[in-house]
């Protein structure tokens, strides 16, 4: 391995242009005869559509065109889709609304598109957008999943009666019982998983192009997976057909999840450009991305693990509800089931676990995948639980952790999932020893003469990541498959290009990837380009979320790399007439082990291009490409704690001391793996401390702008201390496991944990504010 | 953002004829908070009238009774002087806990004032302090210049020039965040003035703005102590109750800051 292969904390080196204004986003696309889309959208959460008169608004100045929704119905343009079945515990399919990209009719959540003003300026399209007159009767709308599901409750869609999607259910429901009935003690738990919205740094955009004489669409857009795009907007959406149709995601700024669903406004842009004859460039502003981007978790849900006299696990009993907003969108319906109820069984023993998941219609913001899906909201429940059990049952929430750990792998939990491998005793040690666990009671001592509330609280999380082996997501009812694809070429000169279905918006690619290359061949990563994000560039792939793409999007690189190997070593060992078997690769060159005989790679290649002394029948060139499935998950587990400083005067909450201790596997940049766990403690804490979507009772957005939703600051966070311990997946070949949202997984409990410690109870839900905090340690003196 | 014409007047009796030719027009200064308003389109003035420019508004001078700022003073600029410092530190305690690095840059005391947020930081300072608001019309006395939710004594045309701030013996601000704006969820500016009076506001706090607060006034009056506020009880009447926080916990925090902007007044 070279100085820049795995495991080398070699700076980013996309971040030149990044951090010198150079990014190329979508927005910065110009192209000569732009006009600018702006919606039109409902202010209202339930009304019924009643007209739309555009006929002044035409006739402004730069006014090219308003396009209703009644226009898409006419062009048979399809209604968004939701990319995975789940069925209810009776058998019965979901039961889905649809969701056209502009309502014709009805329209189910503040900020809902009805019309699209396109004109020479945004400036323009936005005065005229103000003289298009809309009639909304308004209706009853539901903005909580409570009164959703009241009886006479108003009514989101009429295929799904009482509002309800799904009732699902996994695990045994009886043996689960028994369990309970035989159980020393019980320990039961409400929680609240607030929604979120992921406020990426750079809006939504696209820009879309029509070529009329080709009959051809170019879409530039904010996506983590632009194949995806071109499949749903050429499958389903009837828009552009997959072969006449380019989508390019270029530089993105972040997405979290929520620039992997194929939205309204990109395929209406796309839509609009062929209407109009004109490229037309929408990009979302702040309040936009409030309205529309899709929202993130959002459950409530009671749960009680019942324990024997030792106070070991005996099984775990889940009812959650989970809001979907207004419409089900592209992957909302595996988030509450396939992804948050196969990980409840967390880093434990649990003979038995059955949980039930209902989906729920509200007029609110549609949800979807958010930095770990699922996955934390299964930690914040089995970790809240763990820890309060722990109290309950006087054990120290360490060793009530410990004694239940799994301890052998493979394990198979009753949820679906088959941990490979772990240690999390090994986990939990160096976090307590980095904490200084033993020095815990003194400091709370001196916290408490000094007026402050001291607490601790842990989270020993594990997470599901790699997605996914395709045969087996497709057996529970997903519409597309997981792998990713590579294609490895070595130019003529020896530079070399890796294409990756992969797609970085933020993660680092083009630093890791270049890394692995550069490890194989003991070259320098600047020798390496890493091309990805367009589709005509790109064979295919399912694009970057769920920390994939190290396990599945790298895993499909080594596999064409070791294509490439194999045939350089053949040229290799042609040229230096010695046998195949014998050639080794090293600091760049095809050697003959033992010998001094060598060839260079760049001489290698030219021999591959020029064709003029290959082995007899081989073919010219040196590329090669692989699809990659994965045979399992990943599973990225880790031991964080938290200990915080309560200010009881105003309830204000600082975090003293965090301590991460992830295992990832094999890290192949623990720099940027670092930063990855950073952001994602970022975000986990702005979940426990900062951040919720709230809505009025009708349905009003209360926080749709950074006045009111706080995100996390850097003075809200503490200076982490990162850290890992060891062990290798067997799964994949690199060994890599996914670092990408196991910061937003594993830190929320903590947090709370650490709070609820201090206060001395269990009253108080995400986010803890100073001022729910305050309240919280006003009912416990009340109680005194 | 509507259509706007930008002027930049040299002097305050330019911009003032500026405002007469072009009655639909706004002043502008740090356009920290117009700025904004007029992207969402909630405002839509013919004329922008910049002042952040004039050299006349903008300076900082303390004399033996009061520190005088200019209206388009900076906050970064009063954070950076000396003659602020040894004047009133609370002042400039008060400046380097408003908004952020981006905003101290561009923000003003005129616009700040002038705009009257009901959490901005400047209104409790100009009330606990009985500033003198001098205009290019007249003077106006802190006690009579704050009129509610985003309203003052100012006329339409009238540019606020300067403040005056009355040197105290004593006084100190302490600002309990808002976690999302970052303005005051409430905070507090207590003053003892060199005649002995003791004067008390809190922002962020009331349904109808910045607040004088008679019951901590009256406690401290008695012992100026955070100790001697520990039995005063604030009634939440009146108060804010939002998402962020109730009113009973905004009336604990008027108290709870009172008592640490008297420890931090010494
Ligand atoms: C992100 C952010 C955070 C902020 N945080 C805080 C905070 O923590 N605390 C706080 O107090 N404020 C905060 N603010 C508001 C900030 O202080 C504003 O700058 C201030 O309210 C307005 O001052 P300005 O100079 O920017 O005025 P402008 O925005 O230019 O003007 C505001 C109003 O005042 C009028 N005006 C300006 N100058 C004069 C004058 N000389 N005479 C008459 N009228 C005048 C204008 O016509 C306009 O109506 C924040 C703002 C932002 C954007």
């Amino acid at each position: 391995m070279g100085v820049e292969g795995i495991g080398a904390r070699v700076a980013r080196k996309e971040d030149k242009r990044f951090i010198t204004g150079r990014g190329r986003y979508v927005d910065d696309v110009k192209i000569v005869g732009l006009t600018h889309a702006h919606f039109i959208r409902s202010p209202h959460a339930h009304a019924k559509v009643k007209g739309i008169d555009a006929s002044a608004a035409k006739d402004m100045p730069g006014v090219v065109d308003v396009l209703t929704a009644q226009q898409l119905v006419d062009d048979k343009i399809g209604n968004l889709i939701c990319g995975w079945a789940v069925s209810s515990k009776d058998g019965t399919p979901m039961k889905m609304g649809a969701w056209p990209a502009m309502a014709p009719d009805t329209v189910r959540f503040v900020g809902q598109a009805v019309a699209v003003v396109i004109a020479e300026t945004k400036n323009q399209a936005k005065d005229a957008a103000e003289a298009v007159v809309v009639t909304y009767e308004e209706l009853p709308a539901v903005s909580s999943m409570t009164a959703a599901l009241a009886s006479g409750a108003p009514q989101l869609h009429p295929e799904a009666p009482g509002n309800v999607v799904y009732d699902w259910a996994i695990g045994d429901e009886k043996l689960t019982n028994d369990a309970f009935s035989k159980a020393a003690n019980v320990v039961s738990l409400d929680l609240t998983n607030n929604r979120l919205v992921p406020n990426a740094m750079e809006p939504r955009a696209a820009v879309a192009e029509y070529d009329e004489a080709e009959e051809h669409f170019t879409l530039h857009t904010t996506s983590q997976n632009p194949h995806v795009a071109r499949l749903v907007l050429s499958a389903f959406y009837n828009v552009a057909q997959e072969h006449k149709l380019r989508v390019i995601a270029p530089d993105v700024g972040g997405g979290f999840g929520s620039k992997i669903f194929i939205y309204p406004e990109e395929m209406v842009a796309l839509w609009a450009s062929k209407k109009v004859r004109r490229p037309v460039k929408w990009t979302g502003d702040r309040t936009e991305a409030f309205l529309t981007d899709a929202h993130g978790r959002d459950h409530i849900s009671h749960a009680e693990m019942a324990f024997d006299a030792n106070n070991k696990i005996l099984g775990l009993r889940v009812k959650t509800h989970a809001n979907f907003g207004a419409y089900m969108s592209l992957f909302s319906s595996s988030v509450p089931t396939y992804l948050y109820a196969t990980l409840l069984s967390g880093q434990y023993n649990i003979p038995t676990i059955y949980a039930e998941v209902m989906g729920v219609y509200t007029n609110t913001t549609p949800v979807d995948a958010y930095r770990g899906a699922g996955r934390p909201e299964a930690s914040y429940l089995v970790e809240r639980l763990m820890e309060t059990s722990a109290r309950q049952l006087k054990v120290d929430p360490a060793e009530l952790r410990r004694l239940n750990f799994v301890t052998q792998f493979p394990h198979q939990t009753p949820v679906i999932m088959a941990y490979d491998i772990g240690d999390f005793g090994a986990s939990l040690d160096a976090a307590l020893k980095a904490i200084d666990y033993a020095g815990f009671p003194a400091r709370k001592a001196k916290a408490k003469a000094a007026g402050k509330l001291r607490g601790l609280g842990f989270s020993c999380y594990i997470e599901a990541c790699g997605i996914a082996p395709s045969k087996a997501v497709g057996s529970l009812g997903a519409g597309v498959g997981l792998w990713e694809s590579a294609e490895v070429r070595v130019n003529p000169v020896g530079t070399i290009e890796v294409l990756t279905g992969s797609h970085s918006h933020g993660q680092g690619h083009e630093t890791t990837f270049a890394q692995l290359v550069a490890d194989r061949l003991g070259i320098s990563v600047d020798q390496v380009q890493i091309v990805h994000g367009d589709t005509d560039k790109v064979q295919f792939g399912m694009g970057t979320y769920g920390s994939r793409s190290a396990a599945v999007g790298m895993s499909a690189i080594f596999k064409a790399m070791e294509k490439v190997e194999a045939k350089a070593k053949k040229i290799a060992a042609h040229l230096l007439e010695a046998s195949e078997g014998d050639i080794v690769i090293e600091n760049g060159e095809f050697k003959v082990a033992g010998t001094d005989k060598a060839i260079a790679l760049p001489m290698v290649a030219l021999a591959a291009y020029t064709a003029h002394n290959l082995p007899d029948g081989m073919e010219p060139g040196l590329k090669e490409g692989a699809f990659y499935d994965p045979t399992n998950f990943t599973f990225p587990a880790g031991a964080y704690i938290c200990e915080v400083e309560i200010d009881p005067g105003t309830g204000k909450t600082d975090i003293v001391d965090f301590v991460a201790v992830d295992d990832f596997g094999r890290l192949i940049n623990p720099m940027i793996v670092e930063g990855q766990v950073h952001g994602g403690l970022a975000q986990g804490i702005g979940q426990a401390m900062l951040e919720s979507a709230i809505y009025d009772d009708n349905g009003q957005p209360v926080t749709a702008s950074f006045m009111d939703y706080a995100m996390p600051r850097a003075d809200d966070v503490p200076s982490f201390r990162v850290s890992h311990t060891t062990t290798l997946c067997p799964g994949n070949p690199l060994g890599v496991k996914g670092c990408g949202e196991a910061g937003a997984i594993g830190s929320s409990p903590a947090v709370i944990n650490a709070i609820t410690d201090a206060l001395g109870h269990n009253k108080i839900e995400m986010p803890a504010t100073p001022g729910r905090v305050w309240e919280a340690l006003q009912l416990q003196q009340a109680a005194e | 953002m509507y259509e706007t014409t930008y002027h930049r007047p040299a002097s305050i009796d330019e911009a003032a004829a500026l405002f007469a030719k072009h009655p639909e027009a706004k002043y502008l200064a740090g356009g920290h908070t117009l700025i904004p308003v007029m992207k969402q389109r909630l405002a839509a003035p013919s004329d922008v009238i910049d002042l952040a420019k004039i050299k006349d508004l903008i300076g900082i001078e303390a004399t033996s009774d009061a520190l005088i700022i200019k209206a388009a003073t900076t906050y970064y600029d009063i954070t950076q002087s000396a003659a602020a410092k040894k004047a009133i530190p609370a002042i400039v305690h008060l400046t380097s806990v408003l908004g952020d690095p981006a905003v101290r840059y561009r923000g003003t005391v005129g616009g700040s004032i002038a705009n009257n947020d009901p959490a901005a930081d400047y209104p409790a300072a100009v009330l606990a302090l009985n500033a003198t608001i001098k205009t290019n019309k007249r003077e106006i006395k802190g006690d009579d210049f704050f009129q509610g939710l985003f309203s003052t004594a100012l006329e339409e045309d009238e540019i606020i020039t300067s403040v005056s701030f009355p040197i105290p013996a004593k006084a100190g601000y302490a600002k309990m965040r808002h976690p999302a704006s970052r303005f005051a969820l409430t905070a507090v500016f207590v003053a003892q003035t060199k005649s002995g009076e003791v004067r008390v506001a809190a922002t962020g706090a009331s349904q109808s703005g910045v607040m004088r607060v008679p019951a901590i006034e009256a406690a401290l009056k008695a012992n100026w102590s955070a100790g001697a506020l520990d039995g005063v009880k604030i009634s939440a009447d009146g108060l804010m109750g939002d998402i962020h926080g109730s009113a009973e916990y905004r009336a604990n925090l008027i108290k709870v800051m009172a008592q640490r902007a008297v420890d931090a007044a010494g």
